[in-house]
């Protein structure tokens, strides 16, 4: 019997689940002595797609890559602040980054699928690695997450051929699939269309627009054009005088473009700096 | 890098000074000369050899018979020893190169990385006959009551039976010949370790890897052909090496799968056997440098060929 | 979805693979102490004035020294210096600035094969084509002997020194009018100095220690440096006769020279590198 408080707080779990989100408090990053981001906070929502824009060298990539704990990969990287996924702050001491970057996956701005491996291999790469060597069980989520990556169709006769012999967008595609293959919750994107043509930008674009439903995404941009085709809420970041990149707006995206609060996004945005 | 000697020719808009002439003419001199030495020594190699070589035939290489009185050599056991020690010497020392290799690109902090990496070339750096000294002294001593334990518990296996010979034998020339390999090969390893683009190792831990599992899945196959060819030219170091392997490997010239026996390698044949040589011994003696000069030079050159598609370069130490 | 059994052997596995990386690196690291470090504290203790400076006692007696030894081998690097380092240099000048066709790749090639030649081999060749001739063992092919594992080494530091000076530096030269000869020894050869001097220092601390060839050429001579055309001493010949003999005082003495070996080795890889950081750091 289910006593009315567990009842409770069980719910709030569930409900807690669908709704918290990320919740950075008040992060900084460093590179070494050099500061890369100053007192970062903002609330990423479920369901939404948020894009994170700003000139060159403001931080975004680095923002993101605090995200799932890769910014700490490079030596003499360091993070302050507090991330919560889902009400826990991936930083706490005793998280282990591997746990944090299951749940929370990524995209690179080059597509860098795995060329000693398959097409079939480098989406398994994931899930090999938490011992899933059951093949039924594997060649199901890897088709699942192929689909999901809408490259299914493309690839299906070509699954034992190498990874690296795809094309540029497919390659994209098919880190996507890498990336959910693990179901992740988050999916990280870090300029992910621009190494790519337009044709092969606009499908993974509308891929975006299907994953937003399962996935949080985050996608960092500079093309605003693509901010605002794709995403439900802006960040626009910015380096302050010392160099550190600093959140100047953060809002739903038709507000962001069409009526800016701070006139340092509304100079961006008009283009009156890159 | 591309040599300057294709643009030469478009900037130069003057008759060439005899000056110009004469230098050019004593640096091709100088090239042909390195040409002219590969040249005269495989020609008065096969020459001296020919003897030896009308003598015994292919017979050379399958015979077990080094009788100086009735003139009969066959180079069996000697070719033998130089295989068994070379395989010994890569079985041990590729994981351990390996290890450093792989703590020097990807597991040491900076300021680790270059004393050690000195310190790994200065045992490149160390000559062959000191290494020998230490062996004898040192090494063989030591590993005598590890040979004598391994017969006592595992001496029913062909492999560790004895007789023991005071730890010199085949097993201690092939460790010192891994000590001589290692350098080279963690080396080369790690070179071939550091031309993986780090967005691959960033894949792989995105995906919630360990560090060890972003090495092994995404490093090492990508590095694959280059740590192949690191191993094949430490195998290369491993056959041309004379004074260290002579001095701890005992002398014998039997076939034989016993580690812990007293051996003989093709360098190390002819280094104590040729001086007090005469007649057709010698000229036996010539051949088996001709035999190891062709196997080392096979291997060499196959790995340098491998290393310079895999990593681009080879490290210069001229070894 | 990533079970707790699981995580926990990822988790074992990635230490211990990374702690096994470590041990490798301990145990190299390692085999090198204990090797230099043998050789320090059983060399220094021999190593004294008399060991520099007499000759070897008679047989089994205490005391003595390696005097022949040591100026023997200064008299074979010298002699090998002296024909290697010139043809080195001025092959290496070939390959860097004139080898860009077939003729440079086959040069190139013949260089690299050379150093894939065990040195025994080399041994073996000046005796064929030096002592058998001559009817005796000889300095003189001692000397050719370890110029022959010299010169392609130094041939291709030279030439890769040399290729890394811009090709402006050539340009800027010849415009003012130089000839070319002049402008590779004025420009860029004193460019590639520190490279180039590096490298000979590496081959010549390589050579010095270098004992199979000798074997068959040199020979060794208890008497001294006695003429080009005679056998001579060798410290690395004679460390090695001293180390396989039955007796204790020469088997000290073998780590006296072993200890000067070495200590010739360390410095000049630290010179080496210590000039190698002046110049590019």
């Amino acid at each position: 019997m289910v006593t009315q408080q567990e009842q409770t707080s069980l719910s709030e779990k569930v409900t807690a689940h669908v709704s918290r989100g990320i919740v950075v408090e008040d992060l900084n990053a460093w590179y070494g002595s050099l500061q890369a981001l100053r007192h970062i906070s903002m609330t990423i929502l479920p369901k939404q797609v948020t894009a994170v824009i700003g000139p060159s060298g403001c931080g975004k990539s680095t923002f993101i890559r605090c995200l799932n704990r890769m910014h700490e990969v490079l030596p003499g990287a360091r993070v302050t602040g507090r991330v919560l996924l889902d009400g826990e702050d991936i930083y706490a001491p005793g998280v282990d980054p591997v746990h944090v970057r299951r749940r929370v996956g990524m995209v690179f701005q080059k597509p860098n699928p795995f060329p000693t491996m398959s097409v079939f291999d480098n989406v398994a790469a994931g899930l090999k690695l938490n011992g899933l060597r059951a093949p039924g069980n594997l060649a199901e989520r890897v088709e699942r997450a192929l689909r999901q990556a809408a490259l299914w169709d493309e690839v299906k006769d070509k699954l034992k051929q190498n990874g690296a012999a795809l094309s540029g967008g497919q390659q994209q595609r098919l880190c996507i699939a890498r990336a959910l293959a693990v179901e992740p919750e988050v999916l990280l994107m870090d300029e992910p269309c621009s190494a790519l043509d337009p044709m092969a930008t606009g499908r993974i674009e509308d891929l975006i627009r299907e994953l937003k439903e399962r996935y949080i995404i985050v996608i960092v941009t500079h093309n605003m054009q693509q901010a605002g085709r794709v995403s439900d809420m802006t960040a626009f970041l910015m380096m302050g005088d010392d160099r550190a990149g600093q959140l100047i707006e953060y809002g739903p995206t038709g507000l962001i473009f069409t009526n800016p609060k701070d006139h340092r996004t509304e100079a961006y945005i008009t283009g009156r700096f890159g | 890098m591309k040599s300057p000697g294709k643009g030469w020719r478009v900037l130069l808009r003057r008759p060439a000074s005899p000056g110009d002439w004469l230098f050019q003419g004593a640096a091709l001199l100088a090239g042909l000369s390195l040409v002219g030495v590969l040249a005269a020594m495989a020609a008065s190699l096969l020459e001296t050899a020919r003897p030896a070589l009308t003598a015994f035939g292919l017979g050379f290489l399958f015979s077990s018979v080094w009788d100086p009185v009735r003139e009969v050599f066959g180079a069996l056991p000697a070719i033998y020893g130089t295989l068994l020690t070379s395989a010994i010497a890569i079985a041990v020392a590729v994981p351990v190169s390996l290890g450093v290799a792989i703590f020097l690109a990807e597991l040491a902090p900076r300021w680790l990385r270059t004393p050690v990496s000195f310190l790994v070339e200065m045992l490149a750096a160390i000559p062959s006959v000191v290494l020998g000294l230490w062996g004898i002294f040192v090494m063989a001593p030591a590993i005598y009551p590890a040979e004598q334990w391994l017969e006592r518990v595992l001496g029913w296996i062909p492999l560790f039976r004895g007789p023991i010979f005071g730890g010199f034998g085949f097993l201690t020339g092939g460790l010192i010949l891994a000590i001589m390999a290692l350098p080279i090969i963690t080396a080369i390893a790690r070179d071939a370790i550091l031309t993986v683009p780090p967005a691959q190792k960033e894949a792989m831990l995105a995906l919630g890897a360990t560090r060890w599992e972003a090495i092994s899945r995404a490093i090492l196959p990508y590095a694959r052909s280059g740590v192949i060819a690191a191993g094949i030219l430490g195998l290369g170091r491993a056959l041309g090496e004379t004074m260290a392997v002579t001095m701890v490997i005992g002398n014998g010239y039997l076939l034989t799968g016993r580690l812990f026996a007293p051996g003989n390698t093709m360098a190390s044949k002819i280094a104590t056997q040729f001086n007090e040589a005469s007649g057709l011994e010698v000229n036996a003696l010539v051949e088996l440098a001709l035999v190891l000069l062709a196997v080392a030079l096979i291997v060499n050159v196959a790995g340098r060929l491998l290393v310079r598609r895999a990593v681009g370069r080879v490290p210069w130490g001229g070894r | 979805m990533d079970s707790k059994r699981t995580y926990t052997r990822r988790k074992a596995t990635n230490h211990l693979m990374t702690g096994l990386c470590s041990l490798a690196t301990l145990a190299a690291v390692g085999v090198l102490l204990l090797v230099v470090g043998y050789t320090i504290v059983k060399g220094i203790g021999y190593l004294n004035l008399e060991f520099l400076t007499q000759t070897a006692s008679p047989l089994g007696e205490p005391g003595g020294g390696m005097r022949h030894e040591i100026i023997g081998t200064l008299v074979l690097v010298g002699l090998a210096s002296l024909l290697g380092i010139p043809i080195g240099l001025m092959a290496g000048a070939y390959l860097s600035e004139y080898g860009g066709g077939w003729a440079g790749s086959a040069v190139r090639l013949v260089a690299d094969v050379l150093t894939g030649v065990p040195s025994v081999v080399v041994g073996i060749f000046v005796y064929v084509m030096l002592v058998r001739p001559m009817g005796t063992y000889s300095a003189l092919a001692g000397g050719v002997a370890l110029a022959i594992i010299m010169l392609p080494v130094v041939a291709r530091t030279t030439e890769e020194m040399m290729k890394l000076v811009p090709l402006t530096h050539r340009e800027a030269a010849l415009a003012l009018g130089i000839h070319r000869w002049r402008v590779i020894t004025s420009v860029v050869m004193p460019g590639a100095a520190v490279g180039i001097v590096t490298g000979i220092m590496l081959a010549i601390a390589r050579i010095a220690g270098e004992t199979a060839p000798l074997i068959f050429t040199a020979l060794g001579n208890r008497f001294g440096f006695a003429g080009l055309d005679q056998p001579v001493a060798a410290l690395p010949l004679q460390i090695w006769r001293y180390a396989v003999s039955a007796y204790d005082t020469w088997h000290q003495q073998a780590w006296a020279g072993a200890f000067l070996l070495v200590m010739l080795v360390l410095v000049i890889s630290l010179l080496v590198r210590w000039l190698t950081a002046r110049r590019y750091g």
